[in-house]
C-alpha cells in the first residue's frame, strides 16, 4: 500500500490542480439526509448527511467495521435503511421494486471480491445486464463491452471465463461490466484490497482514468496517493459517524478531530 | 518492479531447454501394472485374490449365460433340452419379448405406436440435452408430448391438437397480461387456455372418429413401456416443479415459503408407497363421483409430487452454495428476480446440484417399478404376475429378473454417464 503511495507522490503536485480542473457541476447526484441503519439492534449508521454533487469523487476511509460498506450498499439498495431519506438522481429510495432497479441501472458497484458471474465469459458478462435490463439488440450490447474492455485494456481475454483471469484483470473487467450500463455514479467497495500490490497500481489506473472523464465516483478505499490524486473530499467515519470531512491536502496535511489523526498516523505512520 | 529485479537478481536465464519425453523405461503398460496392481506384497496378493474370484464367478455366469437356450416354448422344453446343466433359459424373454415390453393388453397390430414414440423421443431429446444444436429443435421437443400421447394412448387427433392450441392461446393471453403483473397474466393464460380446452373437448367428443389411431385405454399400458412412460414424465416435470419449490422456499413471502415448506416436509415424510395407494384408492373419494381419473394420471401426479420434493432439496443445497456476491452483483446490475434467477442464480446452483438431481431421477426411474404393488403391470409386474404365474414359465427367475435390471441398467447407466459429460463441460470456473 505504502509502496504505491509513494509512486504516485512525484504526480502529486501536477495532480493537485486536477480535481479543480475536473468540473463539478451543482447538480446534485446523490443526497443522504439523517440516514440511519440498525442490523437488529445494533445501530450501525447513525444520523448520516452527505450530499454528492454531479462530478464529484469522493473517498471514504476508517476503521474496519466502521460503516462504510453498509453505506455505500444503502446508496443502491443492497441494504435497506430503517430512517432517514436517500435520494438517488432525484428519485427517492423506496420498497418499490421498479424504482430500485431503476436506480441500480444508474449506479455502478464493484465488490472487493469483483463478484464476476463465473459461468460466463468475459464478454457475456459484460452484455448480460445491458441487454437485459436496457433491451440493447446483442450486437450493439457487443460492440459497447468491446469498447470498454480496450478502455480497461484487456480486450483480448473477452472469450476467456473469469477463472482463468488474474485477481487484477477481473476487477478491471468488473468496472468494464458496471461501466457498460453506462451508469451516471460509481460506486466502489474497497476494489483493490483483494489484490496484490501489483495489480493494484493497473485497477487504480483504470479508476483514475474514469475519474478524469468526469464521473461521480464513491470510493471506500485505503489507498491514499489515489484519494490525493482524484478525490475532490475525503470523508472519514468510525463507529456508524461521519466524523470529518475535507479536501485532500487539507485532511491529510492538518486533520481536526483525534480520531482521525490516529488512523492517519496509523495508516500513513510506520 | 522489474528494474529492481535487475539491481537484485545477478543471474537471470535468458534461453530455455526444450521439452523432452520422459524416459521410456517409466513409461507404458508393465509400468501401470508393476505401479499400480504389484506394487507390494498386501497389494500383490489382494490382485490375485480379486483375479480368482472374477475368475470364479465368469466361470459359473459364462456357461448359464452363453449355454442358454432361445427357443423353448416352455420351462420344461428347457429342463429336457439341459439335463440339470444348469444353462440359462432364455427362450421365456424370446416368448415374451413382447409382453415384456408392452404388457399384456396392448393390442399386438399397435406395437409400432409406443416404439415409435420412443424412437421419436431419443430425437427431440438431443436438442434438450446438447446445448449445442439449434435452438430452433426446441420447438419440435415441445410438441413432443402431444405426438407421442397420441401416438401411445391413440383417439381421435383433435385431442392433442386441441390441447396444444391451448397451451399456445394461453401463452398469448399470458404474454398480452404480463404488463400489468404476474399474476394477471398468468390468470388470464389459464383462463384461456381452459376455455380452449373445453371448446376442445367438445370437438373431440363430436368427431370421436375423424383421424383416430385405434383407443388404447390406460389400465392397457403395461411393461418396460410403462416404467419409460411413468419415468420420462414424472422426471421432466419434477425438475422444473422442483425448481419453483426450492425458490419458493427460500422466498421472502411467507406464505409462499410457507406452503412449499410444509409440502416438502410432509411429502418427504412419507413413503412412496404409501401415495401410491393414496393414488390408487383413496384419491377417488376425494374426486366428484362418476368422474373417471385416470389412474396413469393419478400415478404420474403422485410420482411427481415425490420427485420434486426430493429435486427442491437437492436445488435448495445449490443455492445456498452460491456465495451472496453473487446475488448482490446481478442485484447491482439492476435485473428483476426473474432475471437475477434465470442467468446468474439457477445456471450455477443447477450445475452444482447435477450429481444430485441424477441421484433423484436414477431413484425415481427405478422406483416406477412399485406400481406393481398397485396391481398395474409394468416390467416387474409383468414378470411376477402374468408370466412367472403361467404354468409355461414358472421358475424362470434369474433370466427374468436379470433381463429386468439389464434393461434399468442400460437406462441409468446412459442418464449417469450423460451427467458426468455434462459436469465437464460446464467445468468453466477453473477452481
Ligand atoms: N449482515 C450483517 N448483519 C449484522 N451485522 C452486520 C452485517 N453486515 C455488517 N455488520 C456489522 O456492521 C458493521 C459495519 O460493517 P461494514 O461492513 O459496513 O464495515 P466496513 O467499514 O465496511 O468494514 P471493513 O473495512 O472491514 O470492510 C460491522 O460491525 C459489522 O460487524
Ligand atoms: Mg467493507
Amino acid at each position: 500500500m505504502m509502496t504505491h503511495t509513494d509512486i504516485q507522490s512525484g504526480q502529486a503536485a501536477q495532480a493537485s490542480a486536477a480535481p479543480s480542473a475536473m468540473k463539478v457541476s451543482d447538480e446534485i447526484a446523490i443526497e443522504i439526509e439523517n440516514m440511519n441503519k440498525w442490523y437488529g439492534t445494533f445501530h450501525v449508521l447513525r444520523d448520516i448527511d452527505l450530499t454528492v454533487r454531479r462530478g464529484e469523487r469522493i473517498v471514504i476511509c476508517g476503521p474496519s467495521g466502521s460503516g462504510k460498506s453498509t453505506l455505500i450498499r444503502c446508496i443502491n439498495a443492497l441494504e435497506e435503511h430503517q430512517k432517514g431519506r436517500i435520494t438517488v438522481d432525484g428519485t427517492v429510495l423506496s420498497s418499490d421494486l421498479k424504482n430500485i432497479d431503476r436506480i441500480r441501472s444508474e449506479v455502478g458497484m464493484c465488490f472487493q471480491h469483483f463478484n464476476l458471474f463465473p459461468h460466463l465469459t468475459i464478454l457475456e458478462n459484460c452484455t448480460l445486464a445491458p441487454i437485459w435490463v436496457r433491451k440493447t439488440p446483442k450486437k450493439e450490447a457487443e460492440e459497447t463491452a468491446m469498447h470498454f474492455l480496450r478502455k480497461v485494456k484487456i480486450p483480448d481475454q473477452a472469450n476467456k471465463y473469469p477463472g482463468q483471469l488474474s485477481g487484477g484483470q477481473q476487477q478491471r473487467v468488473a468496472i468494464a461490466r458496471s461501466l457498460c450500463m453506462k451508469p451516471r455514479i460509481m460506486l466502489f467497495d474497497e476494489p483493490t484490497s483483494a489484490l496484490d500490490p501489483e495489480m493494484i497500481k493497473e485497477v487504480l489506473d483504470t479508476m483514475i482514468e474514469l475519474a478524469e472523464e468526469g464521473m461521480t465516483m464513491l470510493c471506500v478505499t485505503h489507498e491514499m496517493g489515489f484519494a490525493r490524486q482524484v478525490a475532490n473530499r475525503v470523508i472519514f467515519m468510525d463507529q456508524g459517524q461521519i466524523v470529518e470531512q475535507n479536501e485532500p491536502e487539507a485532511f491529510f496535511n492538518n486533520p481536526k478531530s483525534d480520531r482521525t489523526k490516529l488512523f492517519l498516523s496509523q495508516i500513513l505512520g510506520h | 518492479m522489474s528494474d529492481t529485479h535487475s539491481e537484485s537478481i545477478s543471474f537471470v536465464r535468458e534461453s530455455f531447454l526444450p521439452e523432452v519425453p520422459p524416459p521410456a523405461a517409466e513409461a507404458g503398460p508393465v509400468k501401470w501394472l508393476r505401479a499400480n496392481l504389484f506394487s507390494g506384497a498386501v497389494n500383490s496378493v489382494m490382485t490375485l485374490l480379486a483375479l480368482a474370484l472374477l475368475i470364479y464367478i465368469l466361470w459359473g455366469f459364462l456357461p448359464w449365460l452363453l449355454g442358454g437356450n432361445w427357443t423353448a416354448s416352455n420351462i420344461r422344453e428347457c429342463r429336457e433340452i439341459f439335463q440339470g446343466s444348469g444353462a440359462g433359459c432364455f427362450a421365456v424373454l424370446t416368448e415374451r419379448w413382447n409382453q415384456l415390453l408392452f404388457g399384456f393388453s396392448y393390442p399386438p397390430s399397435e406395437y409400432w405406436r409406443p416404439t415409435l414414440s420412443l424412437l421419436l423421443l431419443a430425437v427431440v431429446i438431443a436438442p434438450v440435452l446438447f446445448s449445442h444444436l439449434p435452438r430452433w429443435l426446441l420447438i419440435v421437443t415441445a410438441l413432443y408430448p402431444f405426438t407421442a400421447y397420441w401416438l401411445i394412448w391413440g383417439g381421435t387427433i383433435f385431442t392433442p391438437v386441441m390441447a396444444l392450441a391451448g397451451v399456445i392461446a394461453g401463452y398469448f393471453a399470458y404474454r398480452r397480461a404480463v404488463e400489468r403483473g404476474f399474476a394477471v397474466g398468468l390468470l388470464a393464460g389459464l383462463v384461456v387456455a381452459l376455455f380452449v380446452w373445453w371448446l376442445g373437448g367438445l370437438a373431440a367428443a363430436s368427431e370421436p372418429d375423424s383421424l383416430a389411431l385405434e383407443r388404447v385405454p390406460s389400465r392397457d399400458m403395461g411393461g418396460f413401456m410403462l416404467n419409460m412412460i411413468l419415468g420420462v414424465v414424472c422426471v421432466s416435470l419434477s425438475l422444473p416443479i422442483g425448481i419453483l419449490l426450492a425458490l419458493g422456499r427460500q422466498s421472502s413471502l411467507p406464505i409462499v415459503k410457507w406452503i412449499c415448506v410444509v409440502f416438502i416436509e410432509f411429502i418427504r415424510g412419507v413413503p412412496l408407497i404409501t401415495l401410491l395407494f393414496v393414488a390408487n384408492v383413496v384419491l377417488a373419494y376425494f374426486l366428484p363421483p362418476g368422474t373417471n381419473f385416470d389412474l396413469i394420471l393419478r400415478v404420474i401426479i403422485m410420482i411427481t409430487m415425490f420427485a420434486s420434493a426430493y429435486i427442491a432439496e437437492v436445488i435448495r443445497g445449490g443455492l445456498a452454495a452460491l456465495p451472496r456476491g453473487q446475488y448482490e452483483a446481478a442485484d447491482s446490475l439492476g435485473l428483476d428476480y426473474a432475471q437475477a434467477m434465470r442467468l446468474i442464480i439457477l445456471p450455477q446452483a443447477l450445475k452444482i446440484s447435477i450429481p444430485g438431481i441424477v441421484n433423484v431421477a436414477v431413484g425415481l426411474f427405478k422406483d416406477t417399478t412399485l406400481v406393481s404393488i398397485i396391481s398395474m403391470f409394468d416390467l416387474v409386474g409383468m414378470i411376477r404376475g402374468p408370466i412367472l404365474a403361467s404354468t409355461d414359465w414358472n421358475g424362470v427367475y434369474w433370466e427374468l429378473f436379470g433381463f429386468a435390471a439389464l434393461l434399468f441398467f442400460v437406462v441409468c447407466y446412459g442418464i449417469s454417464q450423460y451427467s458426468q459429460w455434462l459436469e465437464r463441460k460446464l467445468a468453466t470456473d477453473h477452481r
